[in-house]
């Protein structure tokens, strides 16, 4: 393979790539002709709509929808009665999840029934109707009430492993504990000898909401063995093969298209809605469409709230020595993607340094919340700010600059960062250097001021099993074959930058589709900043199947021996000053202006299975730095101006990279600031709309923000690249909290609301007039 | 039930809507005009933005019935002004467009603030600030909309 690619590198320049081509997806999106799932329709169409649990956990004792199948323009009412012919339940990662309410809810906003009527309206008019009788039980709404040993069980008996959660054996349910992560080097308790310094606090995480503008959407049509699903899913081949499974039908059997997503950010990663439509689906006899409004959609998918206990040591001088962390993530009442958050939050607990001894401890909580999912760089957010607040307090107090410390601190290129899986590969104090230069390090502080930095890493690529298919036609135009989903981040673009620049053809003779399980090869996943390192590789390689066919027809035009001799340039291959095109190559292979070359890209695991532990495919590096101002009088930050890094290796597009990072900044900036959902402790969650769910607007941005790309073409993908755009969401709360800290007032909850950080004020100077 | 009649994309539109009805579902379901998008519903996210006699409002906040002999401008309207062909090079330009769902709502409060119809512009932070998007981190929302209004 590496013969291959050598040979075609020396023999074709293309022009696509690393520049900023204007998007394929702009003109569409722009006129509103652009198709997400809520503007298709497709015949026979019903409309359904869900009835959800106002109470957090209780049994259903009576279920009444005869009144509801009465209401005009009903056809099908769905509950748990339906699904006797099943084994209802799903989860990639745990089996946990009934398709609709069994005996039990265990969250406010569980969906008990659904409605399909030939109009939303009447839908929705006909849940009304429904009766349910619930047998309250004990909630138990918070990490702490769940962990109690009092505490009602969510699950009962044993709990089964999904099939794709990647992490081997999963360990018994303890109580409400789905699932532990341990990880551990040295010995902990001999590092404590040579320390002077220990830094050991608690510290509380948000749940957040990631809000992507278009909700979950989703139509399901069920024809007599075969299941056709419109989705709006990241994830279309792990969903496919969930709703084989439940519906027990072949994998083949089970089609979905995905067009545009209107964000995604881990809220439409996995299994979602789509048990439910196809279940709905199912009875009515007809398709039904079910779209989301935004407070379903709340309690749909959201970020893990978090509480952890962490202890770092170091020497007098700032020598880090050993750091314990204990945390619990909220996964709520189902487990979704929880026990993965919870791996990559350990992975991330030590941050990158050189500890002669750390010990971490993550524990998956089952609440009677909604369920936790992903969200851009979950794990890493969670415990980079916790870390990184750590290491900076080790600083102040050995009165070191942060930045010093952190350079004599940080792990190297080539260092182990785990006993297992890929070492470091990426140079982390160049990185912490740019960013801490880009907003003016080393500056005299000004009251109320104060800035900081923050390094970590994040496991991405997933489970490394992308394909793609590569076309070309006999008018020379390429067709590129992919389902990573085009939900904002470009990909569909920088697929086509792949693709034309080993072809050397135009970039705008490039046409790629979204993913559809019956024609796109199969892509694990869209997300952990996988589809231009990992997709885009297969692009790459099936590009070069292409070209290879092309060389051959070649070859016979020119009489060629040594394809050696050929050389690709602006979409022709040339003997000497001889040429043909692309498109000639092709008329001549088949004798007439039709036929395709047809090239596929594989793309699996170098070594071993590919498991989470064998991993990442590459660490994602996760730097910033910020400057905040604080007003004593009120508690309220204000972020100055933050500086982010984008650690790529090739950047493909650098505009769209640059994209990723500010979009990633503003989001960790609304995690880090004010986004908090706010659950009862009778599991309601109180506030359900954007009105009282805030978001950053353009108000909230800081006066500056530097997107700087670091490229060093070290990456494992085409061209050298490697993903981004999830690692700044991780590191600017981070940053955001040790700036805060420099300008005096340290916190350990997040997020940092005006009242939060006025209280911790005045507590602050309480401390200090006693003294 | 009531009888209405408006000019929508500078057509003149009967409809029959019900009393309740809001008109981005008129638009959307009844019209087929899919363009404008419904996220928030309360008047917070503007991607429902759509111009009602040259002010934009949130259609999902706003009954139908109340368009009645109103001129309404949607994303289909705006494609054809001189307005939409300058956006398009300056938004691609930027790379303003990402997963698109913000784009119609934003275009349609951008063209209101060129107009000079709302008065002289205020900040174009303020100005923006009822069109949420979740995908740029407004940079190039910004910088478009400088180009745009200047
Ligand atoms: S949907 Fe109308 S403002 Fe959000
Ligand atoms: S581009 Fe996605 S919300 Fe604005």
């Amino acid at each position: 393979m590496t013969d291959v690619i050598r040979r075609v590198d020396r023999q074709s320049r293309g022009t696509a790539v690393g520049r900023n081509v204007g998007r394929l997806d702009a003109a569409v999106k722009m006129s509103g002709r652009a198709e997400f799932v809520g503007d298709l329709e497709i015949p026979r169409m019903l409309f359904g709509a869900v009835l959800r649990s106002p109470v957090a956990h209780a049994r259903i004792v009576g279920l009444d929808t005869s009144e509801a199948e009465r209401m005009p323009g009903v056809v099908a009412v769905l509950t748990r009665d339906d699904l006797n012919d099943l084994d209802p339940f799903y989860g990639h990662a745990i089996r946990d999840r009934p398709i609709i309410a069994l005996e039990k809810v265990r969250f406010v906003g569980e969906p008990v029934a659904a409605v399909a009527a030939t109009t939303v309206a009447q839908a929705e008019a006909a849940i009304l109707h429904i009766d349910v009788e619930y047998e309250e039980l004990p909630v138990a709404a918070n990490i702490a009430s769940a962990l109690d040993p009092a505490a009602p069980i969510l699950h009962e008996g044993q709990l089964r492993s999904g099939a794709a959660h990647g992490l081997g054996d999963l360990p018994d349910r303890v109580g409400n504990i789905c699932y532990q992560y341990a990880i551990e080097r040295g010995h902990i308790e001999t590092t404590d000898a040579s320390a002077a310094i220990v830094i050991d606090r608690e510290y509380t995480f948000p749940a957040v909401y990631q809000y992507s503008m278009e909700t979950h959407a989703v139509i399901a049509k069920y024809s007599g063995g075969e299941i056709r699903l419109w989705a709006n899913c990241q994830h279309p081949f792990l969903v496919r093969a969930e709703i084989a499974m439940l519906f027990d039908l072949a994998i083949e059997q089970v089609r979905i298209t995905v067009p545009f997503l209107g964000g995604g950010f881990g809220s439409k990663s996995y299994t979602k809605m789509e048990p439910l439509a196809v279940a709905l689906a199912r009875k009515a006899g007809r398709p039904v469409k079910i779209v989301n409004r935004v407070d379903e959609s709340m309690v749909t998918s959201r970020r893990h709230g978090m509480k952890c206990r962490m202890r770092t040591t170091a020497t007098e001088g700032g020598r880090l020595l050993g750091r314990e962390a204990q945390f619990w993530l909220d996964t709520g009442a189902y487990a979704d993607n929880g026990p993965r958050v919870t791996a990559t939050a350990g992975d991330a607990a030590p941050g990158p340094y050189r500890w002669q001894a750390f010990r971490v401890d993550g524990q998956c909580v089952y609440t009677n919340t909604s369920p936790s999912g992903s969200y851009r760089a979950f794990g890493a957010t969670h415990l980079q700010w916790i870390g990184e607040s750590q290491i900076d307090e080790v600083a102040r107090a050995a009165g070191i600059d942060p930045l010093d410390l952190r350079r004599e601190n940080l792990l190297h290129r080539g260092d182990e960062i785990r006993s297992r899986g890929k070492p470091l590969d990426a140079d982390l104090i160049g990185d912490v250097e740019k960013a801490a230069a880009a907003i003016g390090w080393g500056r005299e502080r000004l009251a109320n001021r104060g800035m900081g930095v923050s390094v970590g890493l994040l496991a991405a690529g997933a489970h490394p099993v992308s394909m793609a298919t590569v076309k070309m036609g006999a008018t020379g135009g390429v067709a590129v074959l992919v389902a990573s989903t085009e939900m904002g981040q470009g990909t569909r673009t920088v697929m086509a930058q792949i693709a034309a620049e080993v072809l050397t053809v135009p970039f705008s003779s490039v046409v790629v589709a979204g993913a559809d399980t019956g024609f796109t090869p199969y892509d694990r996943s869209t997300g952990a900043s996988r589809s231009t390192t990992v997709a885009g590789l297969g692009v790459e390689r099936a590009a070069r199947e292409v070209l290879d066919s092309l060389l051959e027809t070649a070859q016979e035009v020119f009489g060629v021996e040594d394809p050696a001799c050929l050389e690709v340039r602006d979409g022709a291959i040339w003997n000497g000053t001889d040429s043909r095109t692309m498109a000639e190559l092709v008329v001549s292979r088949f004798g007439f202006i039709g036929g395709e070359l047809v090239g596929h890209g594989e793309v699996k695991p170098e070594s071993g299975s590919g498991s989470y532990e064998e991993g990442p495919v590459f660490w994602e590096v996760c730097v910033a730095a910020a400057e905040v101002e604080v007003d004593p009088e009120t508690g309220v930050v204000t972020v100055l101006q933050t500086a982010t890094v984008a650690d790529v290796g090739t950047a493909i597009n650098p505009k769209l990279v640059e994209r990723q990072d500010e979009g990633a900044t503003v989001q960790g900036l609304g995690n880090a600031l004010f986004e908090e959902m706010i659950f009862a402790e009778d599991g309601n969650l109180l506030n359900d709309t954007l009105l009282d769910y805030r978001v950053p607007t353009t108000m909230d941005l800081p006066e500056r923000m530097t997107s700087i790309i670091v490229e060093n073409h070290d990456g494992p993908g085409p061209f050298g690249a490697k993903g981004c755009g999830e690692g700044a969401f991780a590191a600017v709360p981070a940053a955001i909290v040790n700036a805060l800290a420099d300008a005096g007032v340290l916190m350990n909850e997040l997020p940092l609301t005006p009242r939060r950080v006025w209280q911790r004020i005045q507590q602050l100077e309480h401390r200090s007039s006693e003294r | 039930m009531m009888q209405l009649e408006s000019t929508i994309n500078g057509r003149c539109t009967q409809l029959e809507v019900n009393d309740n009805e809001l008109l981005l579902d008129v638009l959307r379901d009844h019209l087929g005009l899919t363009g404008t998008k419904r996220s928030c519903e309360v008047e917070v996210c503007g991607a429902c933005t759509v111009i009602v006699d040259g002010l934009p409002v949130s259609s999902c906040m706003l009954l139908a019935s109340e368009i009645d002999g109103a001129e309404v401008v949607t994303i289909e309207g705006l494609r054809d002004t001189t307005f939409y062909e300058r956006a398009q090079e300056v938004f691609t330009r930027h790379a303003t467009v990402q997963c698109g769902f913000c784009t119609p709502g934003l275009l349609l409060t951008l063209w209101s603030l060129t107009d000079g119809r709302l008065g002289p512009l205020r900040d174009l932070r303020e100005e923006l600030s009822g069109n949420l998007c979740r995908c740029t981190g407004y940079q190039s929302i910004l910088a478009a909309a400088e180009e745009l209004t200047s």
